[in-house]
């Protein structure tokens, strides 16, 4: 099938898979539901990220397709009622290598910017 | 491949996820109100924060959708949007594929009924019937058949059963002729049938004959003429006025063991002789129409015909004068045997492979159209791959069109066949006889003309593939799509004008056969047809025997000539061209050993009254015609036809005063000569007919031939009438069937209406492939040539010139192939001429129509390729590059 379907663009500041990393990471550190989602990446970047809200649930979608979180009805503390999403063992697998082959790109991506740098390392 | 659940997982999963989403906005609003902001205020920000929340929902739901689905439905869109804007290449390739499929379906359907579909009894696979290992028939004596059956040790049980046509008063006193099935009484319990209603008779009902007076309606009649009334359980009905008590109705799609024949009822086998025939003992005389029975279990076939073949010897042995060639072969009943079954499968395996062929060559055509199309949308195409897209998702594209249009075709086309079928089955082609062509079509037939439609789409699909995988998008977009001429002549080629030529030889053939057929309607048979009524009656059926028969014919000739308008009356056994003719075989005077081998002829033979050549409407070429004073007491003559005077006597004019010897012995001198005529077949050969005087040889059959002074139409209601009304009044108790001479003759006329039919749906055919094959091939040239035509136009040619140009090489196919099926159809009518009388090609009408309709399809074929080439606009056309 055309991969099209698979990796939509989530937002037009990101790249593609980006946002899915952003929301494993998060739920690595703590489960927690949609809202918190969005606030606690917004808050991480400092704001620097414009993440449209919405566009947070058709990634939570795909990452709940794939098994890579699980999600599950349940009271939050301030006692309202949410679906709070969890990592799974696949779900760590799959950010551990994202973050690295991310990592490799980044320092690709770097290395072209700033050819100097890379010639004296 | 987690969507199989996922699909019945949805539901939930989306009302999750609206649930989800609801909340989130709602925390937000409240978290925005809890700084200090309005309801209104807080609602705005918090979902121009969220986003589309529609679109958002959507996306989230299609993570969870079949992937394709969507894509495919998109593509389907697309195709039908390109299909609808040029209606007639899709109207032209649904129109083609619907016949080519509804063909397929239609022969399939037929085939499935009667070769591959199993009888509709309980273990249809191991019931077998007996046949005569020499030839394909079954017929066997009653004293065999109670031999078979007690010292077989093979089967579980030998049936017997034979068809005869018996007068049935339901107690109105107005009997009717119809047809029953005499069964042995282990027929029902054999076939392990179970009755709709009441019970059925059994082996125990037999203690000799006429022991077992009752009978077993089909529930096909149950419904016709007892409406469903259950209480005609244990009514007693009269056959051949003697009393039938009806035990039961038989199970509702049971129709007996023949295909074709729905007998109305079943009787007792042992009731043969009160239904009026005396031969139930004789061992010599096979009049028992089939023997079947279930194998038993572990029994092979092979071993079974050992069994039978021993008892065959047997027989041979204990009864040396009347029993021969008592050898079996096994086959199965519901075609009787190979009888039917034989020539019903080789018909069907060619029909099959014909309409196959029909499919084939239909693909053929409709791939061409779809290179034509091809060709024009190379531009886009180029396009398209020029733009990124994958040539596996541009064939895709092209594919799922031409399986929306096979299946759209498929479609029409197994509608088409459901009524065609449907009203094939419901068809009676002879009115008196219980003769049905059952072929409603089942799951089989709609899982074939589906998976013909998709094997079709995907073979002239594949037609342009190579096309569009060789497209060079920066060629094309450069250059156009012009690739100049081809190869002189291709295969495509080749296989249009065999199309055409084929088509030309059915619509000869059929034009052939057409004017054969209304030619012969209006020949002289040796006969009149116009002003001639046919009363059919048989006396045994109202109870008549020995001396009363001759004396009732008698006066029914006496009673039916004073009816007004009536010119003359006499009696027959039987008339030409009416069922139940019989033949003998007939001996030189000077002969002694009167065996079959030594005959001098086999003829028809007719018992007739006295004033039956004027009645009947035959000449007497000379000698005398029969009168009262041939009776069983002077010395037996008789009339003989042309044909028979050549055959015995060597020519005609010798004949009167010579003699000849019956099998019996008997001496007869010829008295007069008439006319040859037809008797069976309108395209037989002459054949000898010899005439007797009913008194000097009695028959019990009575064919009434009356004559009217005129011959119109209400005359002939009148006369009708009135002779209905008179044989009541001689005896209310006698069935009578009254019709037209012309009657009979639909019989021998089925034949080959038939084939004309038959040519004439084949010629339909044909004509619908080479009109998409020319249009098909005129269409591709055009587009090809569109930017050639339209420079042309440009420097000032002619219409003529441009039409030449576009469509010169489509019209000399079509020329070559007419002139060579014609040709070829001319040859073909010496064929036809066997079946159809009167056939011959030496027709200016058939030439001329033949002309004509293979002109009028190249018309039909090329008219909008045509209009298209000379529409051609130079200007835009070049304004497009």
């Amino acid at each position: 099938m055309p991969e099209t379907f698979k990796t939509e663009t989530t937002g037009r500041d990101l790249f593609p898979g980006a946002l899915e990393m952003m929301i494993l990471e998060s739920l690595r550190r703590q489960p927690s539901h949609g809202y918190a989602l969005v606030q606690h990446i917004q808050q991480r970047s400092n704001n620097l990220l414009q993440v449209e809200e919405g566009s947070l649930y058709p990634a939570l979608q795909r990452l709940l397709k794939a098994r890579l979180v699980k999600a599950e009805w349940s009271v939050s503390s301030s006692n309202r009622r949410v679906r709070t999403y969890q990592i799974t063992a696949a779900g760590v697998r799959r950010l551990e290598e994202q973050i690295s082959s991310f990592e490799r790109m980044f320092e690709g991506i770097a290395l072209v910017l700033n050819p100097a740098k890379g010639t004296t390392n | 491949m987690n969507w199989i659940p996922n699909i019945f997982r949805r539901g939930k999963l989306y009302d999750d996820l609206s649930e989800e989403i609801r909340l989130h906005i709602e925390e937000r609003i409240e978290q925005l109100m809890s700084q200090g902001k309005s309801r209104e205020e807080a609602q705005r920000e918090a979902h121009r924060a969220f986003g589309n929340r529609t679109v958002m929902e959507e996306r989230s739901r299609e993570v969870w959708q079949w992937p394709t689905l969507e894509s495919v439905i998109a593509d389907v869109r697309f195709a039908a949007r390109q299909l609808r804007r040029s209606p007639g290449f899709t109207i032209a390739a649904v129109l083609t594929l619907a016949l080519a499929i509804g063909a397929n379906a239609v022969v399939f359907s037929v085939m499935n009924a009667f070769v591959l579909r199993p009888l509709n009894v309980p273990h249809a696979q191991t019931l077998y019937q007996l046949q005569h290992s020499y030839e394909a028939s079954a017929y066997q004596s009653y004293p065999d058949y109670i031999d078979l059956r007690d010292r077989n040790h093979s089967f579980e049980g030998l049936m017997a059963y034979t068809l005869d046509e018996v007068g049935l008063d339901i107690g109105n006193g107005n009997p009717t002729e119809v047809w029953a099935e005499e069964t042995s009484g282990n027929y029902f319990d054999g076939l392990g049938l179970h009755p709709y209603l009441g019970h059925f008779f059994h082996a125990s009902d037999e203690r000799g004959p006429n022991s077992a007076p009752f009978m077993v309606l089909s529930y096909d009649f149950w419904h016709t003429h007892f409406l469903d009334d259950p209480s005609v359980v244990g009514r007693v009905v009269r056959l051949n006025r003697h009393p039938f008590t009806i035990l039961g109705v038989a199970p509702r799609n049971f129709n007996g063991t023949l295909l074709f024949f729905n007998p109305p009822l079943f009787v007792p086998i042992v009731e043969h002789p009160s239904l009026g025939a005396d031969d139930m003992n004789v061992r010599g005389d096979r009049w028992v129409f089939e023997v079947m029975g279930q194998l038993k279990a572990g029994v092979t076939p092979a071993q079974a015909v050992a069994d039978l073949n021993a008892i065959g010897a047997n027989l041979e042995k204990a009864y040396p004068k009347v029993e021969s060639k008592m050898t079996f072969a096994l086959a199965r009943p519901s075609l009787y045997g190979d009888y039917l079954g034989r020539p019903v499968k080789a018909f069907m395996a060619g029909l099959m492979l014909l309409t196959a062929l029909i499919l084939l060559a239909a693909c053929a055509n409709l791939g061409s159209l779809f290179a034509a199309r091809a060709t024009d949308r190379s531009r886009e195409v180029a396009l398209r791959l020029a733009l990124g897209s994958t040539r596996t998702r541009i064939l895709r594209g092209l594919f799922t069109e031409a399986i929306v249009i096979s299946l759209a075709g498929g479609s029409v086309g197994l509608l088409g066949s459901v009524a065609l079928l449907r009203a094939l089955s419901a068809w009676q082609p002879f009115p008196n006889v219980p003769i049905h062509v059952a072929v409603n079509p089942d799951t089989n037939v709609y899982l074939v003309a589906v998976l013909l439609a998709v094997i079709s789409g995907l073979l002239f699909g594949a037609v342009p593939v190579r096309q569009v995988l060789r497209t060079n998008p920066y060629g094309v977009v450069k250059a156009g799509a012009f690739r100049g001429a081809g190869k002189r002549v291709n295969a495509r080629e080749i296989l249009l004008v065999t199309q055409i030529a084929i088509c030309g030889v059915l619509v000869t053939s059929s034009l052939v056969a057409v004017r054969g057929l209304v030619r012969s309607l209006h020949v002289h048979f040796g006969f009149d047809v116009a002003n001639i009524l046919l009363a059919e009656t048989d006396l045994s059926m109202a109870g008549y025997t020995g001396d009363r028969v001759p004396e009732m014919q008698k006066r029914m000739i006496h009673a039916l000539e004073g009816i007004r308008g009536v010119d003359a009356v006499a009696v027959a056994d039987s008339v030409p061209f009416a069922v139940g003719t019989s033949d003998v075989h007939v001996f030189a005077e000077n002969a002694t050993d009167l065996r079959t081998a030594n005959a001098a002829a086999d003829v028809n033979i007719y018992h007739v009254s006295p004033g039956y050549f004027r009645a009947a409407g035959t000449a007497l070429l000379m000698g005398r015609d029969f009168t009262d004073h041939d009776d069983i007491n002077t010395p037996r003559v008789a009339v003989v036809n042309g044909e028979f005077a050549r055959r015995l006597f060597g020519s005609v004019n010798g004949a009167i005063g010579r003699s000849f010897k019956m099998a019996d012995g008997t001496r007869v001198q010829v008295a007069g000569v008439t006319e040859d005529g037809k008797y069976q077949s309108l395209t037989e050969a002459p054949q000898p007919a010899l005439f007797v005087p009913i008194a000097q040889f009695p028959s019990i059959l009575t064919t009434l031939v009356v004559r009217a002074n005129s011959a119109s139409s209400d005359a002939a209601q009148s006369i009708g009438a009135a002779t209905r009304n008179t044989l009541r009044q001689l005896d209310a108790g006698m069935p009578v069937i009254i019709e037209t001479r012309d009657k009979p003759l639909e019989f021998a006329l089925f034949g080959p209406r038939m084939a004309t039919v038959a040519l004439g749906v084949l010629g339909a055919m044909g004509a619908m492939l080479s009109i998409t094959g020319i249009f098909g091939m005129a269409a591709y040239s055009v587009s090809k040539r569109l930017k050639e035509l339209g420079i042309r136009i440009a420097l000032g040619a002619q219409r003529k010139e441009v039409l030449q140009a576009a469509l010169g090489r489509a019209f000399r196919l079509l020329v070559i192939g007419s002139a060579a099926g014609l040709v070829l159809g001319l040859l073909a009518t010496r064929v036809l001429a066997f079946v159809v009388y009167g056939a011959t090609p030496r027709d200016p009408l058939v030439l001329g129509g033949v002309i004509g309709a293979m002109a009028l399809l190249g018309l039909v074929a090329t008219w909008v390729p045509a209009r298209r080439a000379l529409s051609v606009n130079p200007l835009v056309l070049l304004r497009e590059d």
